[in-house]
């Protein structure tokens, strides 16, 4: 028992420390919720979906700035989109907002800049990737335990 | 479940169990929309390719409740999807992005989306997403009730009727962005009720009219025709003539969409800039009042409202000119009225009343209120004092109202801009106020408001009081007006017509009685500042000539020009001004006193020879 309660306490602190740093918003509170007994490993699912989706894109961008002959900022920018849109609908608030900005250098056909938040989104999204996988590697000790996992408003 | 079912027995079923379609290429979303649809415990089918989603619809009609597909997806566009669906299987279909921009949610309202939502989608807003289906699952009966039968259930009838009849209104807004009246536009236009198709005419189903637009959005409206039209529409017993008939009532219907947007559009940026335009006040100052007025244009009309007289200030719209002259300043007090209501017709009532014969005022008044009145009569004849027409002062006086200072804001008729110069001259002379509202007192009286001056005045005491701020003032004022036009309204409306209320009428309408009168109210309670001030005067006496002017045009009376009854107590309001039948010269001294207005008070006297002009 104490065991759970320290790893639930510490699962909570790390919760709300990654909100607090912006790397999740409500969104992923309400994916959270939205996890029961019939879709245990929800969260967990859509996060590595989501995962995989970034990569995919990422390379997309890299791939099409990447071109000497000409950048194709028309599908840098649908990749960008995407990307918003499903970092916006798991929570990941940072890599949102590096899209935000991805998406008017895109409109501006700026390469440098959209160079620059290639960079960012990738580093984003690796740190993000790191903490998740930490909170739900927390998330099954607790389980393993015996525990239940604590919900974090 | 039949519609009936659902409808009878409450929604509380019906979305259990609803069938949905998903369609998303990004799996992330395509995940978490699934799992939220399902936790609305409906039934969801997704699939991340475009294509596909239409061959399973394609397969079975009747497989599927709602579809919501995204924007972006790269095999298919998801506005092409939802023209499909649309067309072929008569589907509620959702829109979901990621993007808001108001020209995609507007494109997709266009293409027939009944809804638009934005990603991360909640599941609040899925839990809702089954009046889509509902919706148009009436609609349906609806046209199918009215195609088959002549007379479908009565419950239902009225059901669909309303909502044919909703769907015709929801037409004409169409390019609103209310998603969920796409459909019922289309349906609504020609669509009469249900119980009525009995009729060899082809009924515009919602259906049918989606896949009309559809099929135009195809071929692109200019190279959209009948023929072509029916080709791509594939339906049977459906003629070239109906198609022709119906793309023509379409073309008219986006024609007059954009007319509207362009007028609002022109409107505002008019209204904005257009104080010369709408006020010839030359000076007129309140052009910044002006976008006031215009913004306030339903202030000014409940203002108006609010005042009894405001006839009156109806009547100033009419030829300003001539009204300004004869009319007395009752017109202050009108303004004040005319402030409020903005209703040029109630102004010019209240105006009338007024117009009494402060021929001084009138002067002073007529001033801004000629250049009003001109403007007014163009707006409106001058017949009416009474009925001067409302929009026409509106917009004169929107302008003039502004100038008027937000207090008059209620001069948003155009007879308000006769006043409402006024009352901005008022105002801005609130000191003088007090005089004013005196004077205006006597405005009104055209003759017949003669006794009512007695009452204006005292009423403008209130105004003086009441400087609470232009409606407020206004208000006292309008008390004032009201008794004092109440007074004078039969006379005021009787002679309306005539020619000489004419000029009444148009000073009514150009002074805006209702600044004037609001300012009054203000200017009293410094003392009259307004009006008695002579310097001020010029700059108030567009004011105070308005106020008067209007007062008198309300009186439809030639008498409200009474000269004498205004000299005098134009006198009080404009004492440089020799009250009396300058017209012309008060026109001219009106320019004049707005120009010196103008120097002298920023505001004030803007406002003034704002109105006057």
């Amino acid at each position: 028992m104490d065991v759970v309660n320290q790893l639930q306490r510490q699962f909570i602190d790390y919760s709300a420390s990654l909100h607090r740093e912006g790397f999740l918003d409500d969104q992923f509170t309400q994916l959270q919720k939205l996890q029961d007994d019939n879709s245990p490993d929800f969260v967990v699912e859509v996060a590595s979906l989501f995962f995989e989706d970034c990569e995919k894109l990422i390379n997309n961008m890299a791939r099409a700035l990447e071109q000497q002959q000409g950048v194709d900022f028309r599908q840098v920018d649908a990749s960008v989109h995407q990307l918003k849109g499903s970092s916006s609908s798991i929570g990941a608030m940072r890599v949102k907002d590096v899209c935000v900005a991805f998406r008017s250098f895109c409109e501006a056909q700026n390469r440098e800049g959209c160079l620059r938040c290639l960079q960012q989104v990738t580093h984003e999204y690796s740190l993000l990737k790191n903490k998740l996988q930490t909170l739900f590697r927390l998330q099954q000790q607790i389980l393993a335990a015996g525990g239940s996992i604590p919900v974090v408003e | 479940m039949t519609v009936e079912q659902i409808v009878s027995e409450g929604k509380d079923q019906f979305p259990i169990g609803m069938r949905v379609l998903a369609v998303d290429d990004d799996p992330t979303c395509l995940l978490l929309l699934g799992t939220l649809l399902r936790r609305c415990q409906y039934h969801v089918t997704t699939t991340s390719q475009a294509k596909t989603a239409l061959k399973m619809l394609r397969e079975n009609k009747n497989k599927f409740d709602l579809v919501i597909s995204d924007v972006h997806m790269p095999d298919m566009d998801g506005f092409k999807l939802l023209e499909h669906v649309g067309l072929e299987m008569d589907l509620p279909v959702i829109m979901l992005s990621a993007n808001g921009d108001t020209k995609l949610v507007m494109k997709g309202i266009t293409h027939g989306a009944c809804d638009y939502l934005l990603k991360p989608v909640r599941i609040e807003e899925l839990q809702n997403i089954w009046q889509h289906v509902v919706r148009r699952k009436k609609k349906d009966r609806c046209n199918s009730g009215s195609k088959d039968k002549p007379h479908p259930d009565s419950g239902e009838a009225a059901g669909i009727g309303n909502v044919d009849n909703n769907g015709k209104l929801n037409k004409k807004r169409k390019d609103q962005n209310e998603d969920e009246d796409d459909e019922r536009d289309e349906n609504g236009h020609d669509n009469e009720d249900p119980s009525a198709q009995k009729k060899p005419r082809v009924v515009w189903s919602v259906e049918l009219h989606r896949k009309f637009v559809a099929a135009v959005n195809q071929l692109g409206i200019d190279k959209a025709v009948p023929k072509k039209i029916l080709e791509l529409m594939n339906v049977e017993k459906l003629t070239r003539e109906n198609v022709a008939s119906h793309l023509q009532k379409f073309r008219l219907y986006l024609k007059r969409i954009s007319c509207v947007a362009n007028q609002q559009a022109n409107m505002a940026a008019a209204l904005g800039t257009a104080d010369s335009a709408y006020l010839r006040m030359g000076s007129l100052n309140g052009l910044g009042n002006f976008h006031t007025l215009a913004g306030s244009d339903q202030l000014h009309n409940a203002a108006f409202r609010s005042f009894p007289p405001s006839g009156v200030l109806g009547r100033l719209n009419t030829p300003a000119g001539l009204g300004i002259r004869g009319l007395p300043s009752p017109g202050t007090i009108q303004l004040g009225h005319v402030q409020n209501s903005g209703n040029p017709t109630n102004d010019l009532s209240k105006l009338q009343s007024f117009v009494p014969g402060n021929h001084n005022t009138n002067i002073l008044q007529g001033m801004p209120m000629s250049l009003e009145l001109d403007r007014l009569q163009h707006n409106k004849n001058v017949g009416h004092i009474g009925e001067l027409p409302t929009t026409d002062s509106m917009t004169v006086f929107p302008g003039s109202g502004n100038l008027v200072d937000a207090r008059i804001t209620g001069f948003s008729n155009n007879q308000l801009l006769g006043v409402t110069s006024n009352s901005l001259m008022l105002e801005g002379s609130s000191q003088q106020a007090t005089s004013h509202t005196s004077v205006s007192a006597i405005g009104f009286q055209n003759g017949n408001a003669l006794s009512d001056f007695t009452s204006i005045a005292p009423a403008s005491n209130q105004l003086q009081d009441s400087k609470a701020g232009s409606q407020g003032q206004a208000s006292p004022i309008n008390c004032n007006a009201g008794q004092i036009i109440r007074s004078a309204p039969q006379e005021w409306n009787a002679p309306r017509k005539d020619a000489p209320y004419q000029s009444h009428a148009s000073i009514n309408s150009s002074i805006p009685i209702n600044g004037a009168m609001i300012q009054l109210g203000q200017c009293l309670d410094r003392n009259n500042s307004i009006f008695h001030r002579t310097t001020d005067l010029d700059s108030v006496g567009p004011l105070n000539f308005v106020d008067p002017l209007s007062i008198k045009h309300s009186e439809g009376d030639n008498s409200i020009m009474e000269p004498s009854v205004i000299e005098k107590e134009g006198y009080l309001m404009f004492q440089p001004r020799p009250h009396g039948s300058h017209v012309p010269d008060n026109i001219g001294s009106l320019e004049d006193l707005a120009s010196a207005m103008m120097k002298q008070e920023g505001g004030c006297n803007g406002y003034s020879l704002r109105t006057s002009i």
